[in-house]
């Protein structure tokens, strides 16, 4: 049997494209981009027309461009080289009670050094409220940082608006866009962006390479020491077939991609509300990622959802306690004020350019039996 | 995360034995809550003859660990004594599923429990407890610290959910410090009752809501 693969707000395939444009990186173009002879060149010249391509899904300056690692590290590097550098300006920093991880604990690292954070609340569909924002700001905030498309529940937070405010009082203004990037418009200018991290494995490019914006005369200290390679940001030798892919997979993405998998997101979405009694949309329901659906299914629970699933050849992911090492709901399901144990039954299905119809046909099939048949073995109706 | 599952484990979870409910059940106990993810209901049939478990059945809310224990351990109480069955452990369970992830220890002692408890339930109702001790507010409570508290996952007691206990003439009234058309108060009323009036000498139990 063939696989469906729904999980792609975990990761994606890399495109066909992708692999063809980074593998002359691996074999005979394998220059360091800091050597000066001809195979430095070569490395250099790739590096710095992916650093432009990037840019321009940006709406940035290429010297603007940092490569990282990952969403992880350029988090990281905005939250606590950005926290570092102005020590001197205050100690607080805002952000949201709905960040991914790499958010989340360099803001608790922080803590321990002293800086005060504060987590804003979220509404039931988990978008910020600009102005409590607003209120949350103090003459010590350094910057505030927000995840612009929810990993977990979809929604694409109004950043226009939290722009303005940052902007206007003068406050840095982070974005996590790991799962918005290439799917939603970013413009750094027109929406006052100071530092946006982005990643190349969401988008059908490898995995292990990211980039942050950081625009000029935003003060950033690095977190990785050594040569002078990033603007000095980010020491260590370029992955240049990564960071090729990295552009590669920005570059081919169209329009096209986004309606499809926006096609697919709501022909699930339809067909589960309408079909399977008890099932609830979580998240946004217009301004959500193009490639997220996320439901709760009451009485349930969701491992053994998506056990039975991964069973019937589908793979999707869940909020749910016994699915992560922490034994709780996921955070950012609780902060948008569903029960825990709604929470415990929920499921993410994302989505991605490569399924199709057919696909979430025989998805919604499998699921309504899985559904049933958990539900006939519940004590909990 | 990967789940490190043992095939006996996924067989007993995609094809769980005794599933359902007993309806004339001769004991029967609900531990867990779906606040905490995991919850199962397990039902007894017993030949009063020899004290053996001629069936019994369970449901289950929960992950593939908790669904297999459930299944398992109803295979290994079926036919065993009163006391037989009680001594069956959380290690026995695991090693009859062929090892179940240390992880999943929490998910999988559920089931262990709910059989225990039915166990315990049969005896109170059919006058079998050996132990005679009158009943008082610190049995009960320690009772209720069984029933969750859906709101946090964590039970009623700690909580702080009990408002207040009374015992008279064997009529035990709990207040709970929750609105009577709280979205739990069915709930929690009805596993008050669950857990209390099965006590030996208790012969009503009356739940108040404090609004
Ligand atoms: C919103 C968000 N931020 C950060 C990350 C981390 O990115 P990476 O896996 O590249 O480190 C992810 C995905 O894993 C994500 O979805």
């Amino acid at each position: 049997m063939e696989k469906i693969y729904l999980d792609n707000a975990a990761t994606t395939p890399v495109a066909r494209e992708v692999l063809d444009a980074m593998m002359p990186y691996f074999s005979e173009k394998y220059g360091n981009a800091s050597s000066i002879h001809s195979f430095g060149t070569e490395a250099k010249e790739a590096l710095e027309d992916a650093r432009e391509k990037i840019a321009n899904k940006l709406n940035a300056n290429p010297y603007e461009i940092v490569f990282t690692s990952g969403g992880t590290e350029s988090n990281n590097l905005a939250l606590k080289g950005a926290a570092l550098s102005n020590r001197k300006k205050g100690n607080h920093i805002i952000t949201t009670k709905i960040e991914h991880g790499s958010v989340l604990k360099p803001c608790k690292w922080l803590e321990k050094l002293g800086f005060d954070v504060s987590y804003l609340d979220v509404d039931e569909y988990g978008l910020v409220d600009p102005e409590n924002f607003e209120n949350s700001i103090r003459d010590e905030t350094i910057m505030v940082s927000v995840i612009h498309g929810n990993n977990e529940i979809g929604t694409i937070q109004d950043i226009d608006e939290i722009g303005k405010i940052a902007r206007e009082k003068e406050i840095y203004f982070h974005i996590d866009a790991c799962q918005s990037f290439t799917k939603t418009g970013i413009n750094v200018e027109t929406q006052n962006l100071d530092m946006v991290t982005i990643n190349s494995h969401k988008i059908y490019g490898p995995k292990g390479i990211g980039a942050l914006y950081i625009r000029e005369g935003v003060k950033v200290d690095p977190l990785i020491h050594g040569g002078g390679h990033e603007r000095k940001l980010r020491a260590g030798t370029e992955n240049i077939p990564g960071i090729v892919g990295f552009a590669k997979a920005a570059e081919i993405t169209t329009p096209g991609d986004v309606e499809k998998m926006r096609e697919l997101r709501d022909y699930l979405i339809k067909r589960i509300i309408n079909e399977i009694p008890n099932s609830n949309l979580i998240g946004h329901p217009q301004k959500r990622l193009c490639n997220n659906a996320n439901f709760t299914f009451k009485f349930i629970e969701g491992e053994s959802m998506l056990m039975l699933l991964d069973q019937a050849g589908i793979c999707v992911s869940t909020g749910s306690a016994c699915s992560s090492h922490a034994l709780k709901p996921s955070h950012v399901l609780l902060a948008t004020g569903i029960p825990p144990e709604d929470a415990h039954g929920s499921l993410r299905l994302s989505p991605g350019k490569y399924n199709t119809l057919e696909e979430m046909d025989y998805t919604v099939v499998n699921l309504k039996k899985i559904v049933g048949r958990l539900r006939e073995l519940s004590p909990f109706k | 995360m990967k789940f490190p599952y043992s095939e006996k484990v996924l067989e007993h979870f995609r094809n769980p034995r005794n599933v359902g409910k007993i309806d004339d059940a001769d004991g029967k106990a609900t531990v867990g809550s779906p606040a905490c993810g995991d919850m199962v209901a397990v039902y007894i049939k017993v030949d009063p003859k020899d004290s053996r478990i001629s069936d019994v059945k369970f449901e289950s809310y929960g992950c593939a660990s908790n669904i297999a224990t459930g299944s398992i351990i109803t295979e290994l109480a079926k036919g065993r004594t009163l006391e037989e069955a009680k001594s069956i452990t959380w290690t026995q369970a695991s090693d009859a599923l062929g090892g179940l992830p240390k992880i999943k220890a929490h998910c999988s002692v559920l089931a262990v429990d709910g059989l225990r408890s039915a166990i315990q339930n049969y005896e109170e109702k059919h006058g079998l407890v050996k132990d005679m001790t009158p009943t008082t507010v610190d049995v009960v409570r320690r009772r209720l610290g069984k029933v969750m508290n859906p709101l946090t996952g964590l039970d009623m007691v700690r909580t702080n959910l009990v408002k207040e206990i009374e015992i008279k003439d064997g009529e035990v009234k709990i207040v709970v410090d929750l609105p009577d058309n709280h979205q739990f108060a069915p709930n929690i009323k009805e596993e008050v009752i669950d857990k209390i009036e099965s006590l030996w000498d208790v012969k009503k139990v009356v739940v108040e809501f404090t609004e």
